[in-house]
């Protein structure tokens, strides 16, 4: 007995010659918010699709409670989704379309009363309930294809990118209320999208995918701190790890790598395996963690080349061993171009990558 | 930063504002009498006449007695209006041997029209949901065929098919020619209805899918109350052409069954006694009327509905 909600066992999904999806496993925990990331054509929205049973999947299994449902219609499988156009249908009102499925289903009337005016509430759409679909604004509108998932009481929620055809203030708005929705109900949730914020704010764990492949599948923070590979390394994060190609040099008994004849010392570096002399790697550190104008045990000069203030951070792009890096320091502390600094990198969160693997090591 | 805030002050708009310099404020004006306008104007002036003037010599020869038509003034307007072609044209111009006029014709082909019409918008909405929305398998060779079978001509076909309908016990009947007009409006219909139907969300099919709803469910729940335009636009493109349709009413049907344009050409082209112009051109305002008050009536929907339907192909 497992407490997997939906588990996906080796699903395959191919188009005549295209294979989209390969013996792809994962297993999503009961009452997990687990989110699906990666840039468009990675297989994501498939894969989520496959899951609500609007794709026939050309090989595996899906289970959701335990229960195989690969062929099963989504009506059966015990899902709610919502999409990224809302798909509200147009000529209902939001009541119609609230309770479009359950008239469908011939549920009772006094029972799918009482559903509407419980997802009314929860979303708080009460005042809307006999307007149409084209009355209301983007973030109502999809407010009630929230609620359309809702009325129906199931245990897995599916969401399509629900907030990409949102502006940016009502976006973190919904953001906000989908994680208190998600905290409330406990339900199981799989979230597609391809914004790294949404997915490190709202996640339990995040499944960052390319093309049809799951990279890495952890918490958040371990995705940001320590990616699996250079793919996630590079998509995760804004702006991107700073990336430095070289080799593992051993200099004086310390381990070091070398970056067009700029060393950085390896001795915080928590490394998974030995550090070989002579292996090529992909030195990688966030724009937060390089230190400016601070002590440390290893001082590189840097020269401001560009400054970008952004309110609360302040972002510079520096010149050094022989390519441009950027640094985030507090909004508060400005330097003009041409400033000549002193970094200092913090090894200790660092990552590193076989060159040739592109795995982190 | 000045004036950028006085953009947002109503009083500006009001009163004279000192700000402003003098030359060029607000809209560009444009002269009416501009080149542009000339050769715009004036093209659609000239169409419009072109098509327009046929139709005034109808309506006015329609109304003149045969003696006034003689004078050969085909323009000028009638002196004494007569509705008499009107009447005779409607109920007692002979057509061969029978003399009740176009009334005949015209209930032919209100039985004709309207079953054809319903029957086949009825199959190619069906057939363009399944073919946009449940990719069947074997769904692009079935459209393939279909519209291939929008390219070959009727000539080739009138032959077998009247023998299929010999076979049927139906050559000659009205029943007969609705399957004919049925079949034929299928292939655009389909094509019709595929492209608007796959330029509706496809998320919304999804949704109605995760819904519950089936394949009836969801066309006649969902899609069908957003198709008002496209039905529109089938409608008219059957109507008008059943209705205008000679060659298979002429050849699929009996005298007793011909639908007004043929009786209309019989009526123009019989070649006893005096050549009435002023029935015939009254006969053929009547036959034409029926398509003229539906472009009339749904013109509207119908330029939304072919707009609609060409966004996605």
């Amino acid at each position: 007995m497992n407490s997997n909600s939906v588990s996906v066992r080796d699903l395959s999904l191919s188009f005549g010659a295209v294979t989209v999806l390969e013996t792809l496993n994962l297993d999503v925990k009961d009452g997990e918010f687990l989110v699906l990331l990666g840039s468009s054509g990675c297989g994501k929205s498939t894969l989520l699709n496959c899951i609500a049973g609007l794709l026939d999947v050309s090989d595996g299994q899906i289970f959701i409670k335990d229960k195989n449902v690969t062929w099963e219609e989504p009506k059966d499988r015990g899902i709610g989704m919502v999409f990224q156009s809302y798909a509200l249908y147009p000529q209902m009102t939001v009541e119609g379309n609230l309770s479009f499925g359950l008239k469908v289903a011939k549920l009772p009337q006094v029972e799918i009363d009482k559903r509407v005016a419980r997802a009314a509430e929860i979303l708080q759409i009460q005042p809307l309930l006999k307007r149409k679909p084209s009355e209301l604004s983007g973030g109502q509108r999809q407010r009630v294809a929230i609620g359309r998932a809702l009325v129906r009481d199931v245990d897995v929620f599916l969401f399509d990118e629900p907030l990409s055809n949102l502006d940016a203030k009502l976006r973190s708005e919904l953001r906000v209320e989908i994680k208190r929705l998600h905290q409330s109900l406990k339900n199981t949730m799989i979230y597609v999208t391809h914004d790294q914020i949404e997915a490190l704010t709202l996640a339990d764990r995040i499944a960052v995918m390319k093309s049809g492949v799951i990279q890495q599948l952890a918490d958040p923070m371990t995705i940001y701190n320590m990616p699996e590979n250079l793919f996630v390394a590079g998509f995760i994060g804004s702006p991107s790890m700073n990336f430095f190609r070289g080799e593992i040099k051993d200099k004086g008994g310390r381990k070091v790598i070398d970056v067009n004849g700029v060393d950085f010392a390896m001795d915080a570096y928590p490394a998974r395996g030995p550090l070989e002399a002579g292996r090529k790697v992909v030195l990688g550190v966030r724009p937060e963690h390089v230190k400016v104008d601070e002590p440390g045990d290893e001082i590189h000069d840097a020269i401001v080349d560009i400054e970008e203030p952004m309110g609360a951070d302040n972002l510079l792009w520096l010149k050094l061993a022989g390519q441009t890096i950027s640094v985030r320091i507090a909004g508060s502390r400005r330097y003009a171009p041409g400033t000549a600094l002193k970094l200092s990198f913090d090894m200790s969160m660092a990552s590193v990558f076989d060159a040739g693997t592109e795995n982190r090591v | 930063m000045a004036e950028v805030v006085s953009l947002n002050n109503p009083s500006v708009k009001t009163g004279l504002s000192t700000k402003l310099a003098a030359g060029p404020r607000g809209k560009k004006p444009r002269p009416m009498f501009s080149p542009r306008n000339i050769m715009v104007y004036g093209a659609l002036i000239f169409a419009a006449a072109y098509y327009l003037l046929p139709l005034y010599v109808m309506v006015v020869t329609s109304l003149k007695g045969m003696p006034e038509i003689r004078l050969g003034n085909i323009f000028s307007p009638p002196l004494e209006i007569t509705f008499e072609p009107w009447v005779k044209a409607w109920s007692s111009a002979c057509t061969g041997l029978n003399c009740d006029g176009l009334s005949r014709g015209f209930w032919n082909s209100v039985r004709i029209t309207i079953p054809s019409t319903v029957v086949s918008i009825a199959i190619a909405s069906i057939n363009g949901y399944a073919l946009a929305n449940w990719r069947f398998k074997g769904a692009d060779l079935f459209f393939t065929i279909l519209i291939v079978g929008a390219f070959i001509p009727y000539q080739v076909m009138i032959y077998p098919i009247v023998i299929v309908l010999r076979e049927m016990g139906l050559y000659g009947s009205l029943t007969g020619l609705i399957i004919v007009h049925t079949i034929f409006g299928m292939p655009i219909l389909t094509l019709l209805f595929r492209n608007y139907f796959t330029s509706l969300p496809e998320e919304l099919f999804k949704a109605a899918r995760v819904d519950g709803a089936g394949f009836w469910t969801i066309y006649f729940k969902i899609m069908l109350p957003m198709s008002l335009p496209i039905f529109v636009v089938a409608m008219i493109l059957q109507v008008t052409g059943i209705w205008n349709d000679f060659l298979f009413g002429v050849v699929f049907t009996r005298p007793e069954y011909y639908p007004m344009t043929v009786q209309l050409n019989n009526i123009v082209n019989s070649v006893q006694g005096v050549k009435e112009y002023n029935v015939n051109m009254a006969a053929t305002i009547l036959t034409g009327a029926v398509p003229l008050i539906v472009y009339f009536v749904s013109g509207r929907l119908f330029v939304r509905g072919i707009a609609a339907g060409a966004v996605k192909g």
